[in-house]
């Protein structure tokens, strides 16, 4: 279990990583962050970047700030960061359900960036950037740009960031202090089967491992009609009717756990 | 596509200048080209934590770094723990005393993990070291011993803490 | 040196000791610092991939992507040309000898089939191995691999039990059409089917159990070299067994047994999946012979997940007849283990069904019984023993018949279990064993008691639902030559032989064919020598895994190391003893009756005191001195082995379960073992082995399983989906010790290894359905699926 061989650059600035990805365009390039999930597939060889561009040492890309926009998180900035943060009522939903996030070890490496780029279905920060109506702000030759997190994922594994983006940032504009995240799975620390988050203010709701990308439900109804409105099939060890039922269940819990806030 | 990066990495405090293929793991620069074996390998995706390191202070899967990420930062292994003399740090001791380990083969990588936490966590109750212990694996102990060691040595550390404390106002 | 005193909990410790036994040492029964500790937490111990070697190249293999096909061409020409490689071999290349473990059993009992070392023509699991490629550094080693071109022509797999048995397809071997290696009938009490016709009640459970990895968190691995001065191949490898790899290995490669070393060095747990001799390790030794350079081979986790020994896929179809006070009265049982693709060595494809079928009948009083245990090949990864060996299954079995003959009959299941449970010892059962005297009654009284006492059996939560399990069962350990001659494996494991040497300092080194792997065999042999003979633990030195320096020796499996080598250690320190009260005798002119070894290191001979650094100076420095029939040194070798049925710890698990209706979710709220392996040598390293074993066993009941799809292709390659419980689901366990010693060990201690493993799947299940009692819905599949648990919640009244 060694990756296939690559070459490494190390960038400078987000332009630099843009410049590199664009320069190096035609060998799969691949932008390296935590490399949490990256590395375990590159290890596996199921992921066989030509050139890793690390832009773990550029300069500003980490830390969370607030402005007249909302909250803005680095895209290098941990899981375990948002965790220990304090982002007082309106935003503690992020740093609550980061204790869903893998382990320790994981959380203090993994970044909020890399989570997003990577889009699996049922991480914690697709979730909240969708429950929450995130941006997603992203660098490329032309310039910065904002994508909505609404519209950023578009299948498994698969984003709106064009191949030579880069990015730098999300903004969580809208305060959500009676929102929560829920999951379920049989053991500590892995991918949910299902996850729920609830936001109580807009009513809407967000699913994760019920499809290739998170599945919002905007101005949702109970449980039940959430549940049962949901394509699913059977999958081996969890038939499509258990997998409703779990959604029935965190949803319910979720919306119990943010009426408590 | 086989060229070799040269990078100095610090490790336990000492400097090192290596040309690696910059496809090489930290834990395999760790362990073979710098021939610090108590870093363990176990399942090189990042699940079973047999190869926890500190980076900068904090617990990361040596196996998900390359070596040449983590050229500015400081790496502990288990090697830095013990004194100079082989006298076990209190951690060591704890692990021993409780039983907290059996074959060996994943206690570097429990001992790094508990060392990450403890020194940012002093004050963790046994409920959260559980929570901690349960990001690794071990197949000998069942943890139930682990997380005995880690809390044993948590409240020593307190204890110590506050003695000093203690002594301190004494004195003044 | 500080010692921790073992903890017993005053209350409930019921301590027997007979007259005769030594307890009476400082060394044994004292949970003393373990000799292995310091180097193993300092990150100075030495696992097989730490050693490193000259010139050394690194090993990988191509290994089958077909489930089964016909092996039409191997190139390697491509690899060659991978930069970095240096060599790649395919089974025409290395030409190897097979490797066949055969059991002596007629033809319609047992069916021989061959591994080779590298697939030819066929290949029978996806993830065998093909060739090897040897490269400078592992990296160029999986590239080199990539580089291999193989043709298959693919053939229908037989991926399960059903399969298998209806041989519609091209079977995985052609010597066994039907694809059946293992098939014996055994016991059938004659009248048992009037039993049954007659009884008031017969119960019967269909149960599965999920197949498994022993998943030692050190994988499988060698370092080989040919050593021209030692005129020797010498094999550093991870293995329980280090002899029986050095027989196989010189067979495999035409070489002398003398030619081959078998070097052990630390190493990660075993469980098992170490103890059969492995395709790799001598594929690398041999590649290592013919490049005459140094070879390692460290298996990756997704080869020790894919195709590396799993375990436990057993399809159980069994009844009982009780009477209407729940007594039972005849057990009947059809056995079938899935044991992949081929027989393991030394144990042969009939480790699973042939241990079921000698044992079923558990700690209950069975007098009519009768089992079928088969063994089918399938095209899956091949498999070995795993701790515990087909009892966490058959427990489980009987078990649930027990509870299942309770709910019938009105009765409570553990009346029902106090009923049946033997208690007369020793007992000859029906299945043709003697259980030596064990603690089942009383540990069962006691897990029951704690639970009481503790408040769980009246234990509530809101919105989750609680259930309580046991499970009672005992677990043959020290399985000598006489056991395993009852199971007719052609190659008979069972003694054990240990040599002492005492140097001039009055220390000692001895020798012991078993192999500690995580045991802490370093530490308690230390401890029942230095009992022996009166030194401290610290001055006896263990020396184990060293095939030029033990005398053929068995390794560790089966529980029966301190057992067995522990025997034989204790054995030849008592020999080593009288040598030096011999001597003793003879320089202060006594009579040898009046010496005796006085616990302090030396030996009292009438009025005088001889250290034994003044006997050891004779018997090295000064010969002349020594009586004209005795030869210079010290040193002394003695065997231990168990002729009749072994001895029997024995447990009872108690385990207390809350089920989440909105997900089935299971969690365990507590968990309480009491055991009884006779004297424990070190309390602390015997909880250790039962906290250790309960985990494993709660793995298999809850979450671990190696899943295949239709076409054979394995579905859990990495530990996102072969799900190990972490510290998040494994509880804290409890544990009573009671003692019924071991009559014919020394120290009168039985085996630790496995009581935990054997006993959780059982508790776990139980617990499970007894708090699904109100839903009518009972569970005998393992792990216990979420969604039926979900399940049967949701449906319930």
């Amino acid at each position: 279990m060694k990756p296939a061989a690559f070459a490494y650059h190390r960038a400078s600035s987000v332009r630099d990583a843009v410049d590199l990805l664009g320069e190096l365009a035609d060998d799969d390039p691949k932008i390296l962050a935590g490399g949490q999930s990256l590395v375990a597939m590159m290890n596996y060889r199921m992921s066989r970047p030509g050139h890793l561009v690390d832009i773990t040492h550029v300069p500003g890309l980490a830390g969370i700030r607030r402005d007249g926009a909302g909250l803005r998180i680095g895209a290098l900035t941990t899981h375990r960061a948002v965790e220990k943060a304090d982002l007082g009522p309106d935003f503690r939903v992020l740093s609550d359900a980061m204790r869903w996030v893998g382990h320790l070890p994981i959380r203090t490496r993994g970044t909020v960036g890399g989570s997003i780029a990577h889009a699996d279905a049922t991480a914690e920060w697709c979730l909240l950037a969708v429950l929450l109506d995130a941006a997603v702000v992203c660098e490329g030759p032309a310039g910065r740009r904002e994508i909505p997190a609404r519209g950023f994922f578009l299948g498994p594994f698969t984003t709106a960031l064009d191949a030579d983006e880069v990015i730098v940032e999300i903004v969580f504009g809208r305060p959500a202090p009676r929102a929560a995240v829920t999951e379920y799975a049989d053991r500590r620390g892995d991918f949910a089967i299902v996850a729920a988050g609830v936001d109580l203010d807009t009513g809407d709701v967000v699913l994760g491992g019920v499809g290739t990308t998170p599945v919002l439900v905007e101005d949702a109804g109970t449980q039940d009609e959430i549940a049962d409105a949901l394509e699913l099939r059977d999958e081996p060890g969890v038939p499509a009717s258990y997998r409703r039922d779990l959604v029935r269940t965190l949803v319910g819990r979720a919306r119990e756990a943010a009426s408590r806030l | 596509m086989t060229d070799v990066q040269l990078i100095e990495l610090t490790v336990n405090g000492e400097r090192h200048d290596l040309a690696i293929p910059p496809r090489r793991t930290l834990a395999d620069v760790l362990r073979h080209d710098l021939g610090l074996t108590g870093t363990h390998v176990g399942c090189e995706h990042g699940i079973c934590g047999a190869c926890t390191v500190l980076v900068d202070g904090a617990p990361a899967r040596a196996c998900l770094l390359f070596a040449a990420q983590v050229e500015n930062s400081a790496i502990r292994t288990v090697e830095s723990l013990a004194g100079p003399d082989g006298e076990l740090s209190d951690l060591q001791a704890c692990f021993a005393e409780h039983h907290g380990l059996q074959c060996g083969f994943c206690t570097p990588g429990f001992l790094m993990l508990a060392e990450g936490f403890l020194a940012e966590e002093p004050d963790a109750t046994r409920e959260e070291i559980r929570e901690v212990v349960a990001s690794n694996l071990c197949r000998c102990t069942g943890y139930q011993t682990i997380t005995d060691a880690v809390d044993d040595c948590a409240s020593r550390r307190r204890a110590a803490l506050q003695s000093a404390l203690d002594s301190g106002v004494d004195t003044s | 040196m500080s010692t921790f005193r073992g903890q017993c909990n005053e209350k409930y410790s019921q301590v027997a000791q007979p007259p005769g036994l030594r307890r009476d040492g400082t060394w044994v029964g004292a949970s003393v610092p373990r000799r292995e500790d310091p180097r193993l937490l300092t990150g100075r111990g030495r696992f097989v991939d730490d050693i490193t070697l000259p010139r050394m190249l690194h090993a990988a293999f191509v290994r089958s992507t077909e489930a089964h096909a016909h092996l039409s061409g191997v190139d390697l020409s491509e690899v060659r040309e991978v930069s970095g490689v240096v060599a790649a071999f395919d089974a025409a290349d290395l030409a190897l000898g097979d490797i066949t473990a055969l059991l002596e059993r007629p033809a319609e009992q047992f069916t021989p089939t061959s591994m080779p070392v590298l697939a030819r023509e066929k290949v029978r699991y996806a993830g065998e191995p093909v060739a090897i490629v040897l490269a400078t550094d592992p990296y160029a080693a999986e590239d080199g691999v990539e580089a291999a071109v193989v043709e298959y022509e693919p053939l229908d797999p037989v991926v399960s039990e059903e399969a298998a048995l209806a041989a519609a397809g091209p079977p995985v071997h052609d010597e066994a059409p039907g694809n059946v290696l293992v098939d014996v009938s055994l016991f059938a009490t004659e009248g048992i089917d009037e039993v049954f016709t007659d009884a008031h009640t017969v119960v019967r459970v269909e149960a599965h159990t999920g197949r498994q990895n022993a998943l030692p968190l050190e994988t499988r691995g060698a370092v080989a070299e040919w050593d021209d001065r030692a005129e020797q191949l010498v094999v550093h490898t991870c293995t329980q067994v280090p002899h029986q790899v050095r027989t196989v290995l010189a067979r495999c490669a035409g070489l002398d047994e003398r030619q081959v070393r078998v070097l052990v060095p630390d190493m990660g747990g075993g469980f098992g999946q170490k103890c059969v001799v492995g395709r790799e390790a001598i594929a690398a030794a041999a590649a290592a012979r013919r490049l005459r350079r140094p070879v390692k081979w460290i298996e990756d986790r997704r080869e020790a997940l894919t195709a590396s020994f799993l375990a436990r896929e057993q399809h159980y179809t069994a009844r009982a007849a009780f009477s209407g006070d729940g007594e039972i009265l005849a057990l009947d049982a059809d056995v079938v283990c899935d044991m992949g693709a081929y027989s393991c060595y030394p144990f042969t494809a009939g480790i699973e069904p042939l241990m079921a079928s000698a044992e079923m009948p558990s700690v209950y009083r069975v007098p009519s019984y009768r089992v079928r245990g088969r063994a089918v090949t399938t095209n899956k990864a091949p498999t070995a023993p795993y701790r515990g060996v087909s009892r966490p299954q058959y427990v489980m079995v009987m078990e649930r018949l027990m509870e299942r003959a309770a709910r019938e009959l009105g009765l409570d299941p553990l009346d029902v279990r106090r009923r049946n449970l033997i208690t007369e010892f020793p007992y000859r059962g029906i299945n043709e064993v003697t259980y030596d005297p064990g603690s089942y009654r009383e540990s069962l009284d006691l897990c029951e008691q704690v639970l009481r006492d503790e408040g769980w059996l009246a234990h509530t939560e809101p919105g989750r639902i609680v259930g309580v399990g046991y499970a009672c069962f005992s677990e043959r350990t020290g399985y000598g030559s006489g056991a395993f001659a009852q199971r007719k494996m052609q190659v008979v494991p069972g003694f054990d032989l240990s040599q002492i040497t005492m140097d001039l300092d009055g220390t000692v080194t001895v020798t012991t064919g078993t192999l500690s792997h995580g045991q802490s065999h370093e530490t308690t042999f230390a401890q029942i020598v230095a009992d022996r003979l009166g030194i401290g633990y610290d001055k006896v030195k263990i020396v184990q895994g060293d095939t030029d320096r033990i005398t053929y020796g068995w390794g560790s499996f089966a529980s029966r190391s301190v057992t067995i080598g522990g025997s034989a250690a204790s054995a030849a320190a008592a020999k080593l003893g009288d040598q030096l009260r011999s001597l003793a005798a003879h320089l202060a002119e006594v009579d040898l009756d009046s010496t005796e070894l006085d616990g302090r290191g030396g030996v009292r001979a009438g009025d005088r005191t001889l250290p034994f650094t003044e006997l050891a100076d004779v018997a090295y420095l000064r010969a002349h001195l020594l009586p004209k029939d005795v030869g210079p040194g010290l040193t002394a070798t003695a065997s231990f082995d168990v002729g009749g049925d072994g001895t029997f710890s024995n447990a009872t698990h108690g385990c207390v379960v809350a089920l989440d209706p909105g997900t089935g979710g299971v969690e365990i709220l507590r968990y309480v073992c009491v055991e009884d392996c006779g004297v424990a040598i070190h309390p602390r390293v015997v909880e250790g082995q039962a906290r250790g074993g309960i985990a494993q066993g709660i793995a298999g009941a809850l979450f671990e399983e190696v899943v295949y799809d239709e076409l054979g292709q394995p579905m859990a390659p990495s530990l996102m989906e072969y799900k190990v419980p972490t510290a998040a689901e494994i509880p804290d366990v409890r544990i009573e010790h009671l003692e019924t010693p071991c009559a014919f060990t020394a120290n009168g201690a039985k085996g630790a290894g496995e009581g935990g493993t054997i006993g959780a799947p059982a508790a776990v299940l139980n617990a499970v359905n007894h708090a699904l009692r109100h839903t009518g819905v009972e569970l005998d599949r393992t792990p216990i699926a979420r969604a039926a648990v979900h399940e049967a919640l949701k449906e319930a009244p």
